[in-house]
């Protein structure tokens, strides 16, 4: 199915200034209009515009000549993209999936749906009403392919239905031929060979003797047009079904996905934790039957006024607990805000994985042996965030804080180069290497006394330099080098301190001293 | 006096424990280790955490936790591949700092799942969804001072499900008072002179602490130096200076703290 919104910019335009259509300042003749290198162009004109004979693609001034009282406002392509992002997210409510068709049109694919809206004049009929509610102009289409549909609904009578019964080529023959989606040059060229509408080409294709012979001269002349948009015969094609047409859904296809519609919009809490139980129950089902557990959740909302609100949810290991899912999005939909009431939901499992059946956890057996370390780990990220649980692992630096990084806890482990076993290394590490004031250095260059957080530390042992040299490659050619100390003080306080450069490498002055890390 | 007619059971319990009352063993470090633990430790060292892994370790390879009653040798295996939590709320970070790989113990490095909380309620929150997860092995916290959230509630809280679900909880309390808690055994640790090294005297050796066990139920007060040796925990006892001389009575708030009202 194609809807084609005829006036996205305008319609948005009334949306915002709140008139409705032929009234207040749309009663008037108006322009939206873009500034160009030319001056500015009109991008679209209201009725009246119209009627004044101002069109889309002229030039302001031009249109002024015509209708002197005409009024302008700016326009607006990347809200209007970004609408239409939203619109075809909201149109998902007529079919599993939906593509966007800049800059003003929807593709939602309704293949074997519409008997759920009671056949496809009916579901036609609804798209045109809803749409009408929320005050925009649309021409809607079903056919076969995507091409065919978009024809329909741009150059066809509104609502027009292409079964897969009829004889495409001869429903479509009257159409111009503009309805192949071709660039303005190609469009051209074709009316200069005088090809009107899609039954001349088709009739050229044929050839007079019904041979096929006039696709080859077709061919010829654009032989080295790649591109669909720029070849009139990839399109008829396509239009045709005869090749196939990759679409671009605005959210990926194939996830199992369970929705409820609501006979009465919802707008409190309980109500609503009851639904998403039975989202959950529904999923759980819909995940079992294929094997699959799910990794992240998506739950979309359908508000009555249009808007969709979407909680996402991901989960350390494959999972189809519907008490577990229940559980996690409690959490998420404290802050929910229902509007005038949420009339449809719907639960995907946008990312799923195999997980093969196994033994119902009995809920003795649960209380008796508690949690897996998978949902352990959901609970903390839940609550936490994903930052707070994380697992450290080694990286390619020899650094002290650079050779430790952070990952999520059931993740693998990276490649690890092993780290030379005579290395001693701190137990913790401070976040930040803390400046410590030395009292007293030994002639040999490390403190004999030194203080830090307020307290005086006698070193009484002391193994060191272990001289770390900075990373040339990847740090400022100023950067000075380090020389750890593991030192401990006569109460036995064991601390790694290290200098930060050298006197004498002309890199700053006297170098400070840092204490960086806790032994046990 | 006819015996006969009383509960067995209830007899024998009694017994028990009047014998285990009767003798009192002295701590040793190869004794069971209960399930939840608190040990105070200065901010600015390490010995908190150095402790707590001790302990830990000294509990897991004694095995004597949980796969006790299993006994098997596949489940020590599996408590050897077992994580381990270690959960740390935003003071303990910025008083201690984080726990860095390259110092952990070896065979602990692959297995440590860490936790950094924003509050003591996260952190409390962290360590008993960590307590009741079977695929534990331990639950090492680290709480800064004395926050409000960790109370004789939720101590007692803590020490209840650590105890339904057989998984230790090992508490590090840096630079905090001992308050109420119902902790089985509370150890008040500071890091001690370590023994030199064999090959280079002038360096630090392997960790030492002087631990002063204040209060546990299972074993009369004591005090230690603890060696965190290669394979095992080493322990030889103090004997105080003057145990009976000055015991410091000017601060009633400490006597009620260093008695734990659940461990009675």
């Amino acid at each position: 199915m194609a809807i084609w919104c005829a006036d996205l910019a305008l319609d948005r335009w009334r949306h915002s200034e709140g008139c409705p259509r032929g009234e207040g300042a749309d009663a008037a003749p108006l322009a939206l209009i873009t500034e160009t290198a030319h001056g500015p162009r009109i991008d679209a004109a209201n009725p009246m515009a119209r009627k004044a004979g101002a069109t889309s693609g002229m030039m302001l001034a031009d249109a002024r000549t015509l209708c002197p009282a005409m009024e302008v406002r700016p326009s607006d392509p990347a809200g209007d993209l970004a609408f239409l992002e939203r619109l075809a997210l909201w149109a998902m409510r007529w079919g599993p999936w939906s593509a966007i068709d800049a800059p003003d049109g929807l593709l939602v694919d309704v293949t074997a749906v519409a008997h759920l809206f009671g056949g496809e004049r009916r579901l036609l009929d609804d798209v045109a009403a809803r749409c009408t509610a929320r005050g925009l102009a649309v021409r809607a289409a079903i056919a076969p392919t995507a091409g065919a549909a978009w024809a329909l609904a741009h150059f066809a009578a509104a609502g027009a239905i292409l079964s897969p019964d009829d004889d495409m080529q001869s429903r479509l023959a009257d159409l111009p031929v503009a309805a192949l989606r071709l660039d303005n040059d190609v469009l051209l060229v074709l009316r200069r060979l005088g090809l009107k509408r899609l039954g001349d080409l088709a009739g050229i294709e044929e050839g007079r003797d019904r041979t096929g012979s006039g696709r080859d001269a077709i061919q010829r002349r654009f032989r080295n047009r790649k591109s669909p948009a720029a070849n009139p015969l990839i399109r008829m094609d396509q239009l045709l079904g005869r090749v196939p047409e990759p679409l671009l859904p605005v959210v990926p296809v194939t996830a199992p996905m369970v929705q409820r519609r609501l006979a009465e919009p919802i707008r409190h809490r309980a109500l609503l934790d009851t639904v998403v139980t039975d989202l959950a129950a529904d999923m759980a089902r819909t995940l079992e039957a294929k094997g699959e557990g799910a990794r992240r959740l998506q739950l979309g909302m359908w508000r009555v006024d249009g808007e969709v609100l979407v909680r996402e949810l991901e989960m350390a290991a494959a999972t189809r607990d519907p008490d577990h899912m229940c559980r996690l999005f409690a959490e998420r939909l404290d802050d929910i805000d229902a509007g005038f009431g949420i009339e449809m939901l719907r639960l995907r499992a946008a990312w799923s994985q195999p997980l093969g059946l196994g033994q119902a956890d009995l809920e003795a057996a649960a209380e008796q042996h508690g949690t897996s370390l998978a949902a352990c780990m959901d609970r903390l990220t839940t609550r936490l965030g994903k930052g707070a649980v994380q697992r450290p692992v080694p990286r390619a630096s020899h650094i002290p804080e650079r050779a430790q990084g952070w990952q999520p806890p059931l993740e693998p482990e990276p490649a690890e180069q092993h780290q030379l076993a005579f290395h001693t290394r701190p137990l913790k590490l401070l976040d930040r290497p803390e400046r410590i004031s030395v009292l007293y250095a030994a002639p040999e260059g490390y403190p004999r006394r030194f203080s830090w957080r307020g307290q005086v530390c006698e070193v009484a042992r002391v193994e060191g330099p272990e001289r770390i040299a900075p990373e040339w490659w990847r740090e400022r050619g100023s950067a000075r080098l380090r020389d750890y100390y593991r030192v401990e003080d006569e109460a036995g306080r064991r601390y790694w301190i290290y200098r930060g450069g050298l006197a004498t490498d002309g890199r700053g002055g006297m170098p400070d001293w840092y204490l960086q890390g806790l032994f046990a | 006096m006819d015996t006969s007619t009383l509960p067995k059971a209830g007899l024998a319990k009694a017994a028990e424990l009047a014998g285990r009352a009767a003798r009192n063993p002295r701590w040793q470090p190869d004794a069971p280790l209960p399930l939840h633990n608190e040990i105070f430790a200065p901010a600015t060292q390490g010995v908190g955490a150095g402790a707590a892994l001790a302990f830990a370790r000294q509990a897991l390879e004694s095995g004597d936790t949980r796969s006790a009653s299993a006994g098997t040798g596949s489940d020590a295996v599996l408590l050897e591949e077992r994580s381990v939590l270690w959960v740390q709320d935003a003071r303990a970070i910025n008083l201690g700092g984080r726990p860095y790989r390259a110092g952990l113990p070896e065979n602990l490095r692959h297995r440590l799942v860490h936790v950094a909380a924003k509050t003591p309620e996260d952190a409390l929150f962290a360590m008993e969804e960590g307590l009741r997860c079977r695929d534990l092995a331990a639950v090492i916290g680290e709480v800064a001072g004395n926050p409000r959230a960790l109370d004789f509630t939720a101590s007692r809280r803590l020490t209840l499900t650590a105890e339904k679900h057989g998984i230790p909880l090992l508490l590090v309390r840096l630079d905090a008072q001992a308050d109420l808690s119902s902790a089985r055994m509370r150890w008040r640790l500071a890091s001690a002179p370590s023994s030199p090294p064999r090959w280079n005297i002038a360096a630090p050796g392997r960790p030492a602490w002087h631990a002063e066990l204040f209060r546990a139920r299972a074993h009369p007060p004591g005090e230690w130096i603890l060696r965190d040796e290669p394979e095992r925990l080493a322990a030889e006892s103090v004997t105080s200076p003057a145990p009976a001389a000055a015991p410091d009575h000017g601060d009633l708030v400490r006597g009620s703290g260093a008695r734990s009202l659940a461990a009675l």
